[in-house]
């Protein structure tokens, strides 16, 4: 994203609903700042994440995306944390095998209690995307 | 054509002092599909409510963004004020731009793109919102409780004294379970018959509560609401009807060598019998495995003798279709088969005992009499060793179990303190690995034990058991000493580890309820739900959670109780309308979306479909029952070919949010 | 010709009504898969041999909702497909007879190509291809023109089966087919980056690898769903190739036996079993072995979780920069 001439990442969070959304509004109650770049999609589970969305967000110019859910143990919905796990370790891992910078993709657990640690994790990919720059890993040769 | 009205919420200064909200009401006038839009100072008070209503109402919104605080805030509120004006509620959508924008960013500028790209994606999203209608299912006024021990019991007499019928379904020919093989409780050391007994009594007479012993849940289908549950009535060979108890048959019966169940085998009772004294139903019943008659079709001795002419060599299992509102899994546990425990010499010498054997051992009514003697010889023990966490807390051998079963600490501590008030002269050695006592007035009952009744505790394990000359020498080793210390005992009590009833784990496939590694069924919520499984309407009474005592039991067993009320209290159950919705064309039937379904919401049937050359084919397709999908959305990603869909959070909505943000 | 006899002699005596094989294809060297109705048709056009490569388990899911008994010729690597196909319930097994045919791996078309230009004609005989070329007759070995997927194989077991043609075959446990896996996760991330842009921007799209699939079954693949909003006519972003080759692999994770057809049949040569194979070895090593296919119980992993399993931080594609 450009922005007064100038490149900014953008970053989507998708969150579970119950805990990391909460847990995002915490951070607001308790007036913590992070970049503006984070932009927040309310999701019901973290398993509700397909990584169709993932590669969406990159398709379309995201440059970080990022997944917070309840942590393990604590899903509302008793398991779906569990497989959400599994699914973005196993795209993490691919995305990372075809040259993807790995520090584009983040799963935290955020719990409706961590206003403080969504606010550090935000500042922290943020800052880690910026050192990365621009995506443009995702390109086709072809349309150089 | 999409008609959408944006409505910009001040919320006082909150969101106006660092987003410049006629800016980004202004920015998203211009959005395509929006006909309206507009900032106010509070747009969750009355007024701002009004404005919302009557723009619906005047500018015949199909839909509407409200870019105000979090959702969990005011998203109730706010399908309300939608409703009222004629809208479906779920043609709402809120931006949340002051606890994820103005609240978290200082910089004026920043925080006001950032708030105009919260609401495109709110308007990306609402613009493919359907309308959702909450779904509704009857509640049929009965609950069954699966379990006939003082959880199953507290939990049937909790429901039926509000109102409700209430089955108890038990295994067993009698009810009570574990409990009432116990001797003393701790730590009152009030008799556990004395307390139990009217209980059993009470559900027996309760005119709400139907008592099916000797019967087990064979199929449950349906679901919250409206569970249909076939139970097996296992032939008794005697007609419950009439079957006075009188225990005539149970004295003439000649087959005398049946090892007695209740007693756990210590002694031995007839082929036809009435578990115990005060059992409920007070019925006889024959076990098959030992009558003669049943076996040889020789003897008829109980049928003769019979008064009522109760008994039915001819009798046959039957089969109960019933229909419940709610269940309650009461299934408990029993201790851990000691097998592979060879070093402590259980089944090797009848002296080495579990500690529920040692419950009737100085039980009035057991085997002895109450007066403590040894299996082997029928004496007095004068030495007796306790071996804690036999099978507990040792998972690395793979023998026993990772967790602790709680209540040995505390039933060790009362037998040792009953053996030293009754026998003054018997010296009882405890081997220990530690000590666990939280519970209120456990602490001092068990210094009780130590202080003022002389019981040995030793720190350490004990490493093998061998049986000598009639004595028991155990070998241990005192950590705290530093020694390893022989002790020649006349009776050794094992403190087996307890592990879920095995019946558990049919019946959780049965009620899809989760369970977790050790087959204790799973909570939805380890703290904030701890008595409802994650399958709607299925709650969880007793140790079938978890190892607890008495106290924790019944206190669990009402809790489970008051969830059932208020459920069988409603008429119908309102559903939540996002929910997964699977699109038949697309569906595979490959059955993975079934197995990542915490809550068993997903079932499959074959449908006819018309193919593109014009034949018909047979097609396994996925249905989902939405009053049982709480909609976590687990099946939409298992899907391959995104037949499944979440209503409210669908693969295109969450997409048209993403390229709104990413644009 | 044991396997055309096997034909015929179903055919003929009615046990199936019809048999899945191969005939001739437009060249020498091309064995398509055909369903024949008759002894008749099968004397006349069935072929087998090394380079009926084709596996046959996708077209059974079609075939066995039609009316009667199909017939199925299965080489250790269909057989995984299948018994998957079943456990997905996406293949009728009530309507399908498996006729198990041992494999010592098919033929390479382009390698045997280059080893007898000119080809003309080929025929096996005992592990030699004698081929007839416009130079005269060339005798190529079969080890030499092997496909990859034959190289590496993971196993020659028949693991589903009516009727075995000769001797059931085991598993592989020394297959060496993760070491292309292991070559390119030790290439530098930007090596990596390199090597997959270079191969996915080859990418024609002309949906090949998912049409030979069988995993990729679907009813509607995502990829052509507008109700999901994922169906592209035209690449609408730059990185339109790769995220489909991502999502197709991810979808078929857990569910790919790893039968090798997607590179079998891409035209553009891109190694696409790579992505697959990839998440196989992942799954492998983190959640434990698994091979789709080779039972119809098991939960395959990315179904499953353990309250242990690593996080997603742990998750590594490849050596780090």
């Amino acid at each position: 994203m450009q922005v007064n001439g100038a490149w900014q990442p953008t970053i989507v969070a998708f969150c579970c609903n119950w805990c990391s959304y909460a847990g995002a509004d915490l951070t607001g109650t308790n007036r913590l700042a992070y970049p503006a770049n984070v932009k927040i999609i309310r999701i019901p589970c973290s398993c509700r994440l397909n990584p169709l969305f993932i590669l969406r967000a990159f398709g379309r110019g995201a440059d970080g995306v990022i997944l917070c859910g309840c942590h393990p143990g604590d899903c509302h919905y008793t398991t779906g944390n569990y497989y959400a796990r599994r699914r973005m370790t196993l795209l993490f891992s691919m995305l990372d095998f075809l040259g993807i910078e790995r520090e584009r993709t983040r799963v935290e657990w955020v719990s409706a209690a961590e206003g403080a640690k969504f606010a550090a994790v935000m500042n922290d990919f943020v800052r880690q995307i910026t050192v990365l720059g621009e995506n443009k890993r995702l390109e086709d040769f072809r349309c150089k | 054509m999409q008609r959408i009205g944006v409505f910009v919420c001040h919320c006082g200064t909150n969101i106006a002092a660092t987003v410049d909200v006629a800016q980004v009401a202004e920015t998203l006038g211009k959005e395509p599909g929006v006909v309206l839009a507009t900032d106010y100072p509070y747009m969750c008070s009355q007024s701002g409510q009004d404005m919302i209503e009557n723009a619906i109402r005047e500018q015949k919104l199909t839909g509407v963004v409200i870019c105000s605080c979090s959702p969990r805030m005011h998203e109730a509120t706010f399908r309300k004020t939608v409703a009222r004006a004629g809208l479906n509620p779920y043609l709402l959508e809120i931006a949340n731009v002051r606890e994820q924008c103005s609240w978290v960013h200082k910089d004026r500028e920043e925080a006001t793109q950032k708030a105009i790209i919260l609401g495109r994606a709110a308007i990306a999203k609402v613009t493919l919102n359907a309308p959702l209608v909450a779904g509704e299912s009857p509640v049929v006024k009965r609950a069954l409780v699966i379990g006939g021990g003082i959880a199953g019991i507290q939990t049937a007499l909790d429901i039926a004294d509000a109102g409700f019928e209430v089955d108890i379904v038990e295994k067993e020919a009698t009810i009570g379970g574990k409990m009432a093989q116990l001797d003393k409780t701790f730590p009152t050391l009030d008799c556990a018959a004395c307390i139990l007994t009217p209980k059993m009594v009470d559900a027996a007479q309760h005119e709400k509560i139907n008592i099916l012993s000797y019967s087990e849940v064979e199929a449950v289908g349906g679901f919250v609401g409206s569970f249909r549950v076939k139970i097996r009535r296992k032939a008794r060979y005697v007609d419950e009807t009439k079957c006075t108890g009188c225990g005539l048959c149970t004295e003439k019966c000649p087959q005398k060598a049946v090892p007695n169940p209740f007693n756990l085998g210590l002694d031995t009772r007839r082929a036809i019998a009435i578990p115990f004294a005060q059992a409920v139903p007070k019925v006889a019943y024959i076990d098959p495995n030992y009558c003669t008659m049943l076996k040889t079709g020789k003897c008829g001795v109980c049928s003769k003798v019979c008064t009522v002419g109760a008994i039915d060599y001819k009798q046959q299992d039957t089969l109960e279709e019933r229909e419940y509102g709610a269940i309650v899994a009461a299934t408990g546990y029993r201790p851990i088969s000691l097998e592979k425990y060879g070093e402590y010499a259980y089944g090797q010498s009848p002296d080495v005992v579990t500690s529920l054997e040692l419950e009737r051992l100085m039980n009035a009514a057991g085997p002895t009499g109450g007066t403590l003697l040894r299996p082997s010889d029928r004496t007095h023990p004068k030495t007796i060793v306790f071996v804690q966490c036999v099978g507990s807390r040792c998972e690395e051998d793979g023998r026993g179990k990772p967790y602790c079963s709680k209540i040995c600490c505390m039933y060790t501590a009362k037998h040792a303190m009953l053996i030293r008030e009754k026998y003054p002269d018997t010296e009882v050695y405890v081997f220990y690995i530690d000590v666990r006592t939280p519970g209120k007035n456990f602490d001092e009952f068990y210094r009780r034990a130590v202080e003022e009744y002389g019981v040995h505790y030793i720190t350490g394990q004990v490493g093998k058991i061998v049986p000598e000359n009639g004595k028991l020498l155990v070998q241990g080793s005192d950590l705290l000493a530093g020694m390893q210390p022989k002790i020649a005992a006349d009776l050794v009590v094992l403190a087996a580890a307890i592990e879920p009833d095995p019946s558990a784990r049919s019946l959780a496939t049965l009620l899809t309820a989760s369970m977790d590694t050790n087959d204790f069924f799973t909570e939805a919520h380890p703290k904030l739900r701890p008595v409802e499984s994650p399958t709607a309407g299925v709650f969880l009474s007793g140790a079938c959670q978890g190892p607890k005592d008495i106290p924790e039991t019944v206190a669990q067993a009402g809790a489970a109780a008051a969830k059932v009320i208020g459920l069988l209290s409603r008429d119908h159950i309102v559903c939540n309308p996002c929910v997964a919705t699977p699109n038949e064309q697309m569906c595979n039937g490959c059955s993975s979306c079934e197995k990542v379904c915490p809550y068993g919401a997903i079932t499959y049937a074959d449908k006819e479909f018309r193919m593109p050359d014009r034949t018909t084919a047979l097609r396994r397709v996925a249905q989902v029952n939405p009053a049982v999908c709480q909609g976590c959305g687990a099946c939409t990603v298992a899907c391959p070919s995104g037949a499944m869909d979440l209503l409210g959070f669908s693969n295109k909505q969450i997409m048209a949010e993403v390229d709104a943000i990413c644009r | 010709m044991q396997v055309k006899e096997k034909a015929i002699e179903l055919l003929s005596s009615g046990k199936v009504s019809r048999v899945l094989g191969w005939k001739q294809g437009e060249f020498c060297y091309d064995l398509t898969p055909a369903v024949f109705e008759s002894a008749e048709e099968v004397e006349r056009s069935f072929v087998f041999s090394p380079l009926a490569g084709a596996n046959l388990a996708k077209y059974l899911i079609a075939e066995s909702r039609k009316e009667g008994v199909v017939a199925a010729f299965l080489k250790p690597c269909d057989s995984y497909s299948v018994l998957q196909l079943c456990k997905e319930h996406r293949i009728r097994r009530e309507n399908v007879y498996l006729v198990g045919v041992p494999c010592e791996g098919t033929v390479d078309p382009d390698l045997l190509r280059e080893n007898a230009k000119g080809l003309t004609a080929v025929r096996e005989a005992g592990g030699t291809l004698v081929c007839d070329t416009l130079y005269g007759e060339k005798r190529v070995d079969l080890s030499a023109v092997l496909l990859e997927r034959c190289k590496v194989c993971k196993s020659k077991k028949i693991v589903v089966f009516d009727e075995l043609l000769g001797e059931n075959g085991e598993e592989n446990p020394q297959s060496t087919r993760f070491a292309a896996v292991e070559e390119i996760e030790n290439l530098t991330p930007e090596e990596r980056y390199a090597f997959w842009q270079k191969e996915l921007s080859r990418c024609i799209r002309c949906n090949a690898c998912r049409n030979v699939c069988p995993a990729c079954s679907c009813e509607t693949c995502v990829f052509d769903n507008a109700k999901l909003g994922t169906d592209n006519k035209a690449p609408a972003s730059r990185f339109e190739e790769q995220y489909f080759h991502i999502i197709r692999a991810f979808h078929v994770a857990g569910r790919c036996t790893d039968c090798g057809e997607c590179s079998r049949v891409c035209p553009q040569k891109i190694p696409l079993h790579l992505l697959n194979r990839k998440f196989i070895r992942d799954m492998n090593t983190l959640y434990g072995q698994y091979q789709a296919g080779a039972d119809e119980e098991s939960l395959p992993p990315m179904l499953d979780f353990r309250m242990d399993d690593c996080e997603p931080s742990a998750a590594r594609g490849g050596k780090q920069a």
